[in-house]
């Protein structure tokens, strides 16, 4: 295919076209005839019993069609939520799976837990008899700090989970672990928090459901980045509407980051609630219903030690992590604290030994799940941390120290000690290059440059792994996740020559509308215009398992792939009738069907063509039609890695952190639109920036009340918090997808808080600050200063 | 009880009538059915529903429909001279890939020009960071919309726009 719209091309997205014209698609632009709206009533309090609730005022407010609660749900045996991967605790028992209703029939778990949901004719009268809904509660005592969940005596969340522990998980051998220890030359403790974070995706969830009384079908547009996923959990678990009775749609949907892949109680409320008002029924929440509900991220509470001998190289690692679940188990918490965390703890790093011990405890907070990196930040700022701090106990340059303990680029496939086989990689060149684009050589010029003018400089790396492209389905159900992790891919050519992808991942800015129609178009040779990407929406393309883990190009793409591969093969059957040559002697070039060694040639649009008005076909050998559907379950995750560096600029005074570069160089295999990946890139970087140094989703101790519930107590990074980026990469091609690809779409959140963080404790380190907590906010650097100081 | 309100929204005369809590962009969505102005946020901090008021750049949430009387209303529908030829700050949005989910671009168009015009088609990248204090991306890292302001400036002076 031409270089401009081939694999490795710039290509400008198709998709940007109607997000500038404002013509793009999302939920609640929908316009449907006689449509309701919903409005949630939400609990008030983070932990309560139900003692009464009285509808009879707002039954009687203007525009009011329908007032449920959990009784109605309860009665009309609507099933509860689920939590679809069982993980099985340190002595083989699955975890805790306490009730998960769609809405709370006699207590409430957290703030913003669904009491009640009101239809209306207008959203603004279902607003108002929401607020004339009378509730009596009796609040309780709440469990709301992480590191008091498992205490005794901590108020329970669950009578299905004594003591709040929804499981002790365990991944190694304590005792060789402890062993190793025993006879290390040096020894690296640190005690971290890894903040709790709200992901705050700018278009907020919606739903919007309709039930056709004539064929008892049920459709439901949902802001989700798996729409195949949502509707098999509402079928088979929640409300039991046949698959094939319920479609799925997913538009145009603003931005996912993992908060979109649940199930939730709106969209559930919504599709069953509009069988029984007989009218079409939308949801939009509003910001502060999406700081309250939306599934957190992150939040563990974490000690962590590291053994080394005398020469600085590993020789073992011991974590003790509690991660918080919140009230009710999200759809994929269990698995994001252990197999997408425990498993990465070896890092780039030839550790031998590693002992991880994971404890999820609930808490009378939102849910939590998988957020931007889902486990993968979490053990990066583990591992960078301990490392960084190492470093400096050992006075060794801390990318020396990294560099001393890479796994080496001879050792892969590299069997690490907590279950994973890295298929490729070549860590060193990674880290050189950052050092090069990042100037670490001028570092303390710099360093020195600052001080003249009363500011603190420092420096940080973290060098990350990543298991993406979720993934071998065996291996996932081996581990206890409860669906295949395949994708699919069809190609529907139509008479004329051009041709529908329809994908099973879903778009929700990462561009696949262009990046997969970039494969085929460099695979067929057809011409970008004539390409159109169909997703989203589950009457029109095959099964699909959505988008997240970092898998879309990985397992979607290699998809497509082998549909386009089944594509050729029937073109050539087709091509070599029409030239009357052996199967054999055909070879596909430039889109065009050759015998090799003539000047034969069937351009695939004639073979096409011939596929849909077979006058002249081998009919009685193959099928009429140019249609191939294909499904590829991956052989291994695949492994990107990289390296960031961070410097950073503190003024002493206010404890104001400034970035003031920020390097990141990343190996994710072969690019197809470096364009797109150097934007997942940035957009990556600041999500974690934003983790390092501004947001925390904080709920007060005592009440559990939501301190940061907006956009005005919850610090978004705006753009003058972060600078432009510098941005660099190398390729080690994966070993087991045909394209070659690893995942790019997590990389910059799971590297990003450890590097800004490692360079916050450099610039501090003269000052005898060891610790600041994450987010390294002016004001926590400024009391780690003076706190230091007295 | 409702007020009849008229505006003209995007060259075209538009009124109806609203409540008086109504604000700028449920009128726009809702009453009139542009849903290319978006709503992100309850604070009026995200700036995903930004429009030109009598040519300045407005949060159309903070803003109430009847407050708008008589007012001038340029949305992101309003931009583009055709279908092919976009305005050039959008076609600098596509060029440099300033947009990935696309929720907030049109909040983050329509503050970008008037940001432009303000500063007499003159921005450093300092000032255009600045100035986005009140758009909020969460895809891009602001990144590429910055460098697509820049590369905007001069593209609308010679397009005198």
């Amino acid at each position: 295919m031409t270089a401009q719209t081939g694999i490795g091309a710039r290509v400008k997205r198709k998709e940007d076209h109607r997000f500038l014209t404002g013509t793009g698609r999302y939920v609640d632009d929908l316009p449907l005839a006689r449509a309701t709206y919903a409005q949630f009533v939400r609990s008030p309090h983070a932990h309560a019993k139900i003692k009464s609730i009285d509808t009879s005022a707002a039954k009687a407010m203007p525009g009011v069609v329908a007032i449920f609660t959990g009784k109605d749900i309860a009665d009309a045996k609507v099933g509860g939520l689920i939590c679809g991967w069982v993980v099985k605790d340190k002595h083989g028992e699955p975890h805790k799976a306490p009730p998960h209703p769609v809405m709370a029939v006699d207590t409430v778990r957290y703030v913003g837990d669904t009491v009640a949901m009101v239809v209306a004719n207008s959203h603004d009268e279902a607003k108002d008899a929401a607020e004339a809904i009378k509730i009596d509660y009796d609040v309780k005592a709440a469990n709301v700090d992480l590191a008091r969940a498992l205490d005794k005596g901590a108020p329970e969340v669950h009578p299905e989970a004594p003591g709040n522990l929804i499981y002790d998980w365990e991944i190694g051998v304590k005792a060789d672990v402890d062993a190793a220890f025993a006879k290390a030359a040096h020894v690296t403790k640190i005690d971290i928090v890894n903040n709790r974070l709200i992901p705050n995706a700018m278009e907020p969830r919606a739903a919007a459901a309709d039930y056709d009384k004539g064929t008892g079908n049920y459709t439901l547009w949902s802001t989700s980045q798996n729409p195949h996923v949502l509707r098999l959990i509402l079928s088979a678990f929640v409300l039991g509407i046949p698959e094939h009775k319920l479609r799925v749609i997913a538009p145009d949907v603003g931005g996912g980051f993992g908060s979109k892949i649940f199930c939730y109680n709106e969209e559930t409320m919504v599709t069953w609630a509009a069988s029984r008002v007989g009218r079409p029924i939308k949801w939009t929440a509003e910001r502060s219903e999406s700081f309250q509900t939306d599934a957190h991220g992150r939040d563990h509470v974490t000690h962590a030690e590291l053994a080394l001998d005398k020469d600085g190289k590993f020789l073992a690692l011991k974590v003790e992590t509690v991660a918080n679940m919140g009230a009710y188990l999200s759809t994929f918490s269990t698995a994001v604290p252990t197999y997408l965390y425990a498993t990465l703890l070896a890092g780039q790093y030839t550790t031998p030994l590693i002992y991880a011990n994971v404890k999820a405890a609930l808490t009378h907070t939102a849910p939590v799940d998988a957020y931007r990196g889902a486990g993968r930040p979490e053990a990066t700022y583990v591992i960078e941390s301990i490392v960084s701090k190492a470093a400096k106990e050992l006075k060794i340059d801390p990318a020396e120290l990294r560099r001393k303990n890479f796994i080496p680029s001879t050792a892969f496939p590299y069997q690490t000690p907590v279950a994973l086989q890295y298929d490729s990689g070549n860590y060193p060149p990674i880290i050189d290059e950052a050092i090069k684009i990042a100037d670490y050589k001028g570092f303390e010029a710099r360093r020195a440059e600052a001080k003249s003018r009363g500011k603190l400089r420092g420096i940080g790396f973290s060098s990350y792994i990543e298991a993406c492209g979720l993934a071998p389905s065996q291996v996932i159900g081996q581990l206890g996740g409860g669906v295949g992790q395949w994708e699919s891919a069809q190609l529907k050519f139509n008479p004329t020559g051009n041709v529908q992808i329809l994908t099973g991942s879903h778009s929700h800015g990462q561009g696949h509308e262009t990046t997969f129609a970039q494969l085929v178009s460099d695979k067929l040779g057809v011409p970008m215009e004539q390409i159109e990407v169909v997703h989203g929406d589950t009457a029109t393309t095959p099964f699909g398992m959505g988008t997240y883990g970092s898998r879309s190009l990985a397992v979607g793409g290699s998809a497509i792939m082998k549909a386009a591969d089944k594509i050729i093969d029937k073109g050539k059957k087709i091509a070599a009738h029409l030239m009357e040559a052996s199967v054999a002697d055909v070879v596909f070039e430039n889109g065009t069907f050759k015998v090799a060694g003539t000047d034969k040639a069937v351009p695939l649009a004639q073979a096409v063509f011939a596929a849909y008005v077979p006058h002249n076909y081998p009919i009685t050998e193959l099928e009429p039609g140019m249609d191939e559907n294909a499904f590829y379950d991956p052989a291994n995750f695949v492994y990107p890695a990289g390296t960031q560096i961070c410097e950073v600029e503190i003024d002493p005074d206010t404890g104001v952190v400034e970035i003031v570069n920020h390097t990141a160089v990343d190996d994710f295999g072969n690019i197809i639109n470096p364009m797109i990946v150097e934007g997942q890139v940035h957009g990556g970087i600041v999500q974690g920036v934003g983790q390092a140094l501004l947001e925390n989703a904080v709920y007060d101790k005592e009440t559990g009340q939501l301190i940061s519930g907006s956009y005005m107590d919850y610090t978004m990074p705006r753009a003058d918090d972060v600078p432009s980026f510098k941005l660099g990469n190398k390729v080690t091609p994966c070993p087991h997808n045909p394209l070659g690809v690893k995942g790019c779409g997590e990389a910059g959140a799971i590297a990003a808080p450890a590097a800004v963080m490692n360079a916050v404790h450099d610039a501090l380190a003269p000052l005898g600050v060891s610790h600041v907590p994450m987010p390294a906010t002016s004001l926590n650097v400024w009391q780690a200063i003076n706190g230091a100081s007295k | 009880m409702t007020i009849p309100v008229a505006m003209t929204v995007n060259g075209k005369p538009a009124s109806g009538k609203v409540e008086a809590r109504t604000l700028l962009v449920q009128f726009l969505r809702e009453h009139l059915g542009m849903t290319g102005t978006h709503v992100g946020c309850d604070t009026s901090q995200c700036g995903a529903c930004v429009v030109h008021v009598d040519g300045k750049s407005v949060k159309s949430c903070t803003m109430l429909a009847v407050q708008a009387e008589g007012a001038k209303v340029i949305t992101i529908e309003g931009l583009a001279e055709s279908a092919e030829k976009l305005h050039p700050m959008q076609e600098a949005f596509r060029e440099n890939h300033a947009l990935q989910c696309g929720f907030c671009t049109p909040g983050m168009v329509m503050s970008a020009i008037d940001m432009v015009k303000r500063h007499n088609y003159q921005l450093d990248e300092a000032t255009v960071r600045r100035e986005l204090e009140g758009n909020l991306c969460r895809c891009t890292g602001y990144h590429n919309i910055v460098k697509a302001i820049l590369a905007a400036a001069p593209a609308m002076k010679s397009a005198g726009v």
